[in-house]
């Protein structure tokens, strides 16, 4: 008896651990090899593109922590930029330095979900990840003290940020940054020579240097592929420019470099906090906008290095008092651009890991 | 308006995309340059091929609904120059508009034209796979486009702030 060999649809999600949300994949399996990938998005679209055009720009702030929700400060921060950039609003130092502090802390955050959760889709169930949560626990904690927020922090203001940081902030910061060294040197022995974890993602979704500028792959993927851009130093914003920091790149481009990447990062991230705790100026944190703000018509595109990448936010004004236009340049959207150029020719479970490695927020990608 | 930090003047590179591909460039200003909706591919790949432009890295694509007529706007980053190109292109269509993709050159335009072919209605010449992409196939309307949700009294946009009374004019 023979058996037809014929390739099969495998559908993976919306609802399934690996897909880190509502997101679909539908693949063409060939045996264990993928013949081809295609992703079925939307699940959670809300259109926030749209509502952004009916409310006023202070108005539109929350709607940003909710696209990225892992890293809604960032989210905050790239929106505020833009619009500043529109009104030609200047931001007090103090305000700058706090929004270095927190984009930082938010960094630390979200590569610990984003490793974490990788570690977790490479088999190493729910132990890695459960000690990455514990640090962002404590961070989390610290947003709370500021703003009331864990997740959806509302945090920064056109002209600066919404509240200083109440005085028990300051020693529970710096206990932090002292102690996370330590914790992601006990990642780094827990993980990073991990034989198991070396065989599942060493050369696996290789990327190289030339496809992934080309497919404007951004952020710690670019990175993990070998070219040393990064907007904190490339377009310094806030006041990265005073900062001291390296900016870690892969060799191969491979999973294990964006993970490599991703836990050098968070060290980068914790020298960054130090210098800017160190020499955060005193004076106001906000400058006060006037309550009709009606920037003059023209657009702004603002962006930030965010966790997962570019976050660029492109803001038409026709004079209103709400935006004409709003687009979200999402990284985690972008960043799937090479999804199939990677998965294709792999066997399942590899890309489930490439998937894994793309560390994508599902709220950004549909918005 | 001001242009973004390490943004390019657009007069400039008007000036250099006049001579290398004559008739694409339509309108220059300080921050962007407009070019013809029909030669996208040939200002694209001129723009990161040229030593000098190095536009390696389509960052950005998206549309702007300007009722009658639609913009998308391409911001490309060069990487090792350092510095970013704002570029336009004017679809005066606005009933079927349609415009070059630019996917031949850039392979990081394959989900952000699908983004706003699925929400503007805007059709990409050559893109390989435009299918919706939010919304389901044969969803009946474009939620970006101005004239979405006619409904009686009901005009994009924001009239006024919420505490301010009485409607102004637009």
């Amino acid at each position: 008896m023979t058996t037809a060999n014929e390739p099969y649809v495998l559908n993976i999600g919306p609802q399934h651990p690996s897909t880190h949300g509502v997101f679909r994949l539908r693949v063409v399996m060939d045996g264990e090899r993928i013949q081809d990938i295609d992703m079925v998005i939307g699940y959670l679209h809300r259109s926030m593109e749209k509502l952004a055009e009916e409310r006023t720009y202070t108005q539109n702030i929350p709607f940003t922590d909710r696209t990225d929700y892992l890293a809604a400060m960032s989210n905050n921060l790239g929106y505020c930029l833009a619009a500043e950039r529109l009104a030609g609003v200047e931001v007090p130092e103090r305000a700058s330095y706090l929004r270095v502090i927190f984009a930082e802390l938010q960094r630390i955050a979200s590569h610990s979900m984003g490793n974490g959760t990788f570690i977790n889709d490479a088999g190493a169930w729910s132990t890695p990840l459960m000690y990455m949560f514990r640090e962002r626990e404590k961070i989390l904690d610290l947003f709370e003290m500021t703003c009331g927020a864990r997740l959806t922090t509302n945090y920064m203001r056109i002209g600066g940020v919404a509240f200083d940081p109440p005085n028990e902030f300051y020693p529970a910061v710096n206990a932090l940054i002292d102690e996370l060294p330590d914790r992601i040197d006990e990642y780094t022995e827990l993980l990073v020579d991990n034989e198991i974890l070396l065989a599942r993602t060493r050369n696996v979704g290789v990327l190289s240097a030339a496809d992934a500028i080309n497919g404007s792959i951004t952020g710690p993927m670019l990175r993990a592929s070998g070219v040393p851009w990064d907007l904190r130093k490339a377009e310094p914003y806030c006041s990265y420019d005073r900062f001291d920091f390296d900016i870690p790149v892969g060799h191969v481009g491979d999973c294990y470099d964006r993970f490599m990447v991703r836990l050098e990062e968070m060290r980068q991230s914790v020298r960054i906090i130090r210098q800017a705790l160190e020499d955060l100026p005193s004076g106001p944190h906000k400058t006060e906008i006037p309550l009709a703000l009606r920037p003059e018509p023209g657009e702004a595109y603002a962006r930030v290095e965010g966790p997962r990448g570019e976050l660029g936010f492109y803001v038409v004004s026709d004079g209103g008092p709400a935006p004409y236009r709003f687009h979200i340049r999402a990284p985690s959207l972008i960043n799937l651009s090479l999804l199939r150029q990677m998965a294709v020719g792999a066997s399942l479970p590899d890309a489930i890991v490439t998937l894994g490695s793309t560390d994508i927020v599902v709220g950004e990608i549909d918005r | 308006m001001p242009r973004g930090p390490r943004q390019l003047d657009g007069h400039e590179v008007a000036r250099l995309l006049s001579a290398a591909v004559p008739g694409a460039v339509t309108v220059a200003t300080d921050e962007w340059v407009e070019i013809q909706p029909g030669r996208v591919v040939d200002v694209m790949r001129w723009l990161h091929d040229d030593a000098e432009m190095d536009a390696a890295q389509l960052s950005n694509l998206c549309g702007v609904d300007r009722y009658d007529h639609f913009e998308i706007v391409y911001h490309l980053q060069s990487l090792d120059q350092n510095h970013q190109i704002v570029v336009k292109a004017r679809l005066t269509d606005h009933e079927a508009a349609s415009v070059q993709s630019c996917f031949p050159v850039y392979t990081g335009a394959l989900l952000q034209e699908r983004e706003v072919y699925d929400l503007m209605g805007i059709h990409f010449d050559g893109h390989p796979d435009l299918r919706r992409m939010f919304l389901w196939e044969g969803y009946p309307a474009f939620p970006l486009r101005k004239d979405f949700l006619q409904i009686v009294d009901h005009h994009p946009g924001l009239p006024h702030f919420p505490f301010e009374t009485g409607k102004q004019e637009r």
